[in-house]
């Protein structure tokens, strides 16, 4: 996803010369080196100073630029919160702000680098607008739509390098503010956004091989929340399951049970995310996950153990 | 992409009329204290130690368009020293008397922090350490556009306290905008208590910011000449700030230097004697 981004930007930015890019002492992944290479004035280091980053791109936006913030997710939103809120969100300025690593990608580097809340946090904030993407492709697409929107301020939640691809051929295009089907079925649909897809998808073709109808929906779109497709979703399926890398405070499983409830659907909606807790254990990011409960094994057998 | 500091030179203001300039902050003043009768609480205080300042910004330092727009930018980052920058965007036709009128009440639009969005309110503030960082941001993006605006950006000295002020001045320096010149209404008083008891190690002023890489000075800072002169002196080539010394609640002698005045508004006897005042001091 890193990588896409980069030379999704680096394009863009080529033709562009409103679109700039201010990271905090994080290194240029890929294509982005490049552009800093090719654009230096438009490449902004602000070395480790998350506050600066932000109020200098709202700035930048103010004065008819379209400049992205880059750096880790924990420290785009949660070192600079206060001017994330007051300097895009309430000024409501087209800016793009990068987490890269959200979630607990970063396992080795400790609860200081997991972005467990990012989602619940971005999302709490008025005019913000949250974007998830699950693979290279799809990230693509996210990109060319944060580059050339007029909307507001966007959390872009990226994964690292290396990702899987489960979009380029999918018969939906990404639309900003709309689930995707990447599989159509019909007795069980599993939502998911971000990296944590792969499993997603493993968990689906396990469930297919033993004769369930399953779909897959990528909710790239955080906020504004797809309510029709969610509608949509609980009706014509025979259970909802949702896999989310957040903490459940504030996660997409509570919204679209609270959707559930407000519409009467009677669908069962299974929830898996992180727990409420920090992590002090180190490894792979997979082992992480799966210490928190999140494995293709645990949830496939609880699917199993309630269908 | 970087200019000369010559070439965004401020021109010259071989026409500065000192005696207008006092008339209108006089006038300024006793507006705002108008005002101060219409609701509990406002800065009054705050807003009394940059009347200078910001009147030097509005009617001497920012240039216009030919449309007759603004063509130079300004953030109030000390938020709460809005009220004149209100009362001066009222004189100047941007803001209605209604909206003056209406300010901090039902139906109106003008709270007691500047809100982005309403006419001649260039950036949201009120939370104190967002505006030098804004400004620097619209400095450089000027710069990269290949234009001279210049963006003015007036801070309270107690902002300078918050980590991403000197955040924003290291990395406006770095990036040498000198199209960015900031005012730092030294009025020595935080909401709490005198700044140069409680924090000594906050001064001094001048010598930090030029080692910090900006061109300093300090002046008067109800002295508009003054400050004017130092703008045009200005060596360039880098970001400027005037420490400009100043009197909280300048003008009203019970206001003056009196902590409580940050947020208290004068009662009926306290606003005719302070009328009473601004007016005899202009005689």
């Amino acid at each position: 996803m890193r990588n896409r981004f980069a030379d999704t930007f680096y394009q863009l930015g080529k033709t562009d010369s409103r679109l700039c890019v201010v990271v905090a002492d994080i290194s240029p992944a890929g294509s982005i080196a490049k552009f800093r290479t090719e654009f230096p004035n438009r490449f902004i280091n602000t070395g480790v100073a998350e506050q600066i980053m932000i109020g200098m791109v709202a700035g930048m936006a103010q004065r008819g630029l379209r400049p992205f913030a880059y750096t880790i997710a924990t420290f785009t939103l949660y070192r600079p919160f206060e001017m994330v809120r007051d300097d895009l969100c309430y000024q409501n300025l087209p800016v793009t702000i990068v987490g890269i690593g959200g979630g607990v990608t970063y396992s080795t580097l400790g609860a200081t680098h997991h972005a467990q809340e990012d989602i619940a946090i971005a999302s709490a904030i008025p005019n913000m607008s949250v974007i998830a993407p699950c693979d290279p492709a799809e990230t693509e697409a996210a990109t060319r739509w944060c580059a050339t929107q007029e909307r507001g301020p966007v959390y872009l939640r990226l994964g690292k390098a290396g990702e899987p691809d489960f979009t380029s051929n999918a018969d939906e295009k990404f639309i900003f503010g709309k689930l995707r089907y990447l599989r159509r079925g019909s007795d069980i649909c599993i939502l998911a956004y971000g990296s944590i897809m792969k499993m997603a998808v493993e968990i689906a073709n396990r469930l297919q091989e033993q004769g369930r109808s399953v779909s897959i929906v990528s909710i790239h779109t955080l906020k504004p929340l797809d309510l029709e497709g969610l509608a949509s979703a609980l009706s014509t399926h025979h259970e909802l399951v949702v896999i989310e890398e957040t903490s459940p405070q504030g996660s997409l499983g509570t919204k679209i049970k609270a959707l559930a409830y407000e519409l009467g659907a009677s669908c069962p909606i299974r929830c898996f995310s992180l727990k409420d807790e920090f992590i002090h254990n180190y490894g792979s990011h997979d082992a992480l996950l799966a210490s928190h409960g999140l494995s293709a094994d645990a949830i496939h057998s609880a699917i199993i153990k309630s269908g | 992409m970087h200019q000369t500091a010559a070439s965004i030179n401020v021109r010259r203001r071989n026409s500065f009329d000192a005696k207008a300039a006092r008339e209108r902050c006089r006038r300024y003043r006793r507006r705002i204290l108008d005002i101060s009768q219409q609701v509990t609480a406002l800065h009054v205080a705050p807003a009394f130690s940059c009347v200078e300042i910001t009147d030097a910004i509005y009617h001497s330092l920012k240039r216009r368009k030919s449309d007759g727009s603004f063509l130079d930018a300004f953030v109030m980052s000390k938020g709460h020293g809005c009220m004149i920058q209100y009362v001066i965007l009222e004189e100047l036709g941007v803001l209605t008397r209604r909206d003056l009128d209406l300010y901090c009440q039902p139906g109106g639009r003008l709270g007691a922090h500047p809100d982005y969005g309403t006419p001649g309110i260039e950036a949201s503030t009120g939370s104190l350490g967002h505006g030098m960082g804004i400004a620097t941001g619209q400095a450089y993006a000027e710069k990269l556009k290949g234009t001279d605006v210049i963006i003015y950006c007036v801070l309270s000295d107690g902002e300078f306290q918050e980590g991403s002020t000197w955040e924003a001045i290291m990395m406006a320096a770095n990036l040498r905008v000198d199209n960015l010149i900031a005012f730092m209404d030294y009025n020595d008083f935080g909401g709490l208590e005198r700044m140069s008891d409680g924090h000594k190690a906050f001064y001094p002023l001048v010598p930090k910011a030029e080692a910090f890489g900006w061109e300093a000075i300090e002046v008067d800072g109800h002295n508009e000449e003054a400050m004017l002169e130092a703008v045009s002196n200005r060596r360039g080539g880098r970001p400027m700030l005037l420490v400009c010394r100043t009197i909280k609640g300048k003008g009203v002698s019970y206001m003056e230097n009196v902590p409580i005045w940050h947020y208290r508004s004068p009662n009926p006897e306290e606003y005719r004697q302070g009328l009473k005042e601004l007016d005899e001091a202009a005689r």
